[in-house]
């Protein structure tokens, strides 16, 4: 990847970045300046992932690296090298929506539905580290996306309820299991 | 379309040799919430990318109750509040590494690279300055060290040479009966860049009295400013409202701010005084153990 030293001009050449996307590993050729955006939806053809702002603003980018949110349009494709990227499409199981999906639907959460992607990544990163938020925290997660359709109390009371629903699931398969 | 080379060392030597061997054309990338927005802008246009995050030492947090906190340049926000040292030793810091973006920026953006951009309203930066911190600096010559007050030359530019890289900011311990707090005005709640940002630290003796300080201003000036007149008012001073308004006064004649969007020169010169007498009195407060 990386160019020898003493190049005056530089060439476009392109990179090889090995990641996991979705827990599949993956492969792709990009150009340094793409940003991971970029690589996910012309490149890899995984649209789910919006593009708003490009300035790190409005948020419908975001994806999850390492499990961390992030804005993919300020990340280099570059840099996904060897990291752990999950997008909208890796929530869903098969046929089956994840319950953030599910709740948004119920709660009638989006209506031209651009920010979704991004509001439903950001809310994950959220209950992944913590499954019972009060709804401050909720706010606080979201406050990195912004809707112009809903006003955002239908989203935050889906997050609050899909919270529920995974914290009544796991309850119930721990008890299953023991 | 003017393409760029990518590189991301594995450790300090290596990271010289190359921001060395491509001087002015490269640039070093740390959590891009800057630099990414900025090629895409044209602002800058670096011919070389060099990737800092994988440095073992620029992603650590080191602190010593002695020696202080060395804070490697690349540390993102996100580390910062999620230390349970850095909230109790630094809350000033660490409030202001956590008042920047939003999760998703926190979640790549350093203080590191908050300074190296060089802006006027950078909300870490203050911060620092108030805690007397230190840049160390890499680079072909060797490694030197830069108060931050010095770092920032103007909008975008700082003292860092060609081949040069920031490696930590270094942070004296507190002192015992001291604490640090960093303010920033928005016209909202969060989300925003600062009309004013104030940091300031505290030390207090047994009586109160205030035996040092030190108050830094964001966003009122081309560059982040130290207001040494409105810090050396309060020594040997209770904190009352007599010496806090005397501060507040001095810090807002030290500011030179502008009219913009954000806020005339004449509310920024009034909110500047405001928020210097909230934030010493929040320092004051943690220092004495009565809150934070």
């Amino acid at each position: 990847m990386a160019q020898k030293n003493g190049v005056k001009a530089p060439i476009s050449r392109k990179s090889l970045v090995d990641t996991t996307i979705n827990g599949e590993p993956v492969e792709f050729l990009c150009e340094p300046r793409q940003s991971l955006l970029e690589c996910l939806r012309d490149v890899l053809e995984l649209t789910g992932s919006k593009e708003g702002c490009l300035t790190g603003d409005c948020g419908a980018c975001t994806v999850l690296m390492d499990g961390r949110a992030v804005c993919s349009c300020l990340v280099l494709g570059v840099e996904a090298q060897g990291k752990n990227i999950v997008t909208v499409e890796g929530l869903a199981e098969t046929t089956r929506l994840h319950a953030l999906q599910q709740k948004f639907l119920e709660h009638a959460s989006l209506q031209c539905g651009i920010c979704t992607p991004g509001f439903l990544m950001s809310a994950k990163a959220l209950l992944d580290r913590n499954p019972d938020p009060t709804e401050r925290e909720v706010r606080y997660a979201l406050a990195g996306n912004l809707c112009r359709c809903t006003g955002y109390d239908k989203i935050v009371r889906a997050v609050l309820d899909a919270a529920k629903t995974l914290r009544e699931t796991r309850d119930a398969s721990a008890a299953a299991g023991s | 379309m003017h393409a760029i080379s990518f590189e991301s060392p594995n450790t300090l030597k290596e990271a010289l040799k190359v921001l060395a061997a491509h001087g002015d054309k490269a640039r070093p990338l740390c959590g891009g919430t800057d630099l990414i927005i900025q090629l895409r802008a044209g602002v800058r246009r670096p011919d070389h990318i060099v990737d800092i995050k994988k440095i073992k030492e620029l992603r650590e947090i080191k602190f010593d109750r002695k020696k202080g906190l060395r804070l490697g340049a690349a540390v993102r926000c996100i580390d910062i509040f999620e230390n349970a040292t850095m909230r109790k030793q630094y809350p000033g810091l660490t409030e202001a590494a956590h008042l920047i973006g939003s999760l998703q920026i926190q979640n790549r953006a350093s203080v590191g690279g908050n300074l190296c951009n060089g802006s006027p309203a950078a909300d870490t930066t203050p911060a620092l300055i108030a805690l007397g911190a230190r840049a160390r600096v890499a680079g072909p010559n060797g490694e030197r060290e830069i108060v931050v007050e010095d770092f920032v030359l103007s909008p975008g530019r700082t003292v860092l040479k060609p081949g040069e890289l920031l490696v930590q900011l270094l942070v004296p311990a507190p002192a015992a009966h001291s604490s640090d707090a960093y303010l920033r005005f928005i016209p909202r709640n969060e989300m925003d860049i600062a009309v004013v940002g104030v940091g300031a630290s505290v030390t207090l003796d047994r009586d109160e009295v205030v035996r040092a300080a030190r108050i830094a201003l964001g966003a009122v000036a081309a560059t982040p400013l130290l207001a040494e007149k409105a810090a050396a008012s309060l020594i040997g001073k209770k904190l009352d409202d007599a010496a806090l308004e005397t501060a507040g006064r001095l810090a807002s004649e030290k500011s030179s701010p502008i009219d913009d969007m954000r806020g005339t020169a004449e509310y920024r010169r009034h909110v500047t005084s405001v928020l210097t007498q909230r934030a010493l009195a929040l320092a004051a407060s943690r220092a004495s153990g009565k809150q934070g």
